[in-house]
């Protein structure tokens, strides 16, 4: 799994390409929560247009983001699921807790 | 009652393994006959099931043994279901208490507690039990015709 992050205005959009299970969901977790809590991003995206699954680890790093976000009044956005993504997040109940869009265009509009 | 051997594993508690095992469920589904949305199911539930061990079983040793084995086992007696694909998880952890085995509520917005729920959604058989100092996992999925397209 890579992480990396691009800055667009008042908006940080993390790029994750790879699978998003327990060897690599804390690096996310830190990731997501430096930037909401510390950096007070005003709207944090994640791009998982290149991730092809997500385990219930990285469902928890997820829910953990979007916890600090409401905490923080800020936004927080996915894109791009996959049907493994998708369907977890189904299985889970969490998938209209989450703002999910279908591409960057749409997420950052 | 037949059961044909179908992979045997034996990894390490690495979650880096994760990823290995995976791969290989994938194809190992896909060649026993299960629909796309089938072979994800099972995938999942074998994965979060090994996740669960090295988490908790082994508490994050990276170094303890985990077994797993796959069978064909036969459709159930008067259901319209096919064939059965059976995996056996064995890892030598302590005692788990079965009380601890139920999941979380999905009413509540919290991470964590989800895996579990994962393996009983995915799966049409679920059991666990102790046995020889060791954990036993026992899952089966049956295809849901003879034959999926």
């Amino acid at each position: 799994m890579q992480i990396s992050a691009r800055r667009i205005d008042t908006t940080t959009i993390f790029d994750i390409t790879g699978d998003i299970d327990l060897a690599n969901s804390p690096e996310i977790r830190k990731a997501l929560l430096k930037e909401i809590k510390e950096s007070k991003t005003p709207r944090v995206v994640m791009n998982l247009v290149k991730v092809r699954y997500i385990d219930s680890s990285g469902v928890a790093s997820l829910v953990e983001g979007l916890k600090a976000s409401r905490d923080a009044g800020t936004r927080f956005i996915l894109f791009g699921l996959s049907p493994a993504a998708r369907e977890v997040l189904q299985l889970s109940r969490l998938l209209k807790i989450f703002e999910v869009h279908d591409t960057e265009e749409q997420a950052l509009a | 009652m037949s059961r044909d051997l179908l992979l045997k594993v034996e990894l390490r508690s690495d979650p880096s393994m994760l990823c290995v095992v995976r791969g290989a469920m994938e194809r190992l589904t896909e060649t026993f006959g299960f629909s796309p949305a089938d072979c994800r199911s099972v995938t999942r539930a074998v994965d979060e099931a090994i996740t669960n061990i090295m988490r908790h079983s082994y508490g994050g040793q990276l170094d303890r043994p985990i077994e797993l084995l796959c069978h064909r086992v036969p459709k159930r007696p008067g259901n319209a279901g096919g064939e059965g694909f059976e995996v056996v998880l064995t890892d030598r952890g302590p005692e788990v208490d079965p009380a601890k085995l139920r999941g979380r509520r999905l009413d509540e917005i919290k991470p964590g507690g989800l895996g579990l729920h994962f393996i009983r959604q995915s799966m049409d058989v679920v059991e666990f039990k102790r046995e020889q100092g060791t954990n036993q996992l026992r899952l089966i999925k049956y295809l849901q015709s003879e034959k999926q397209d």
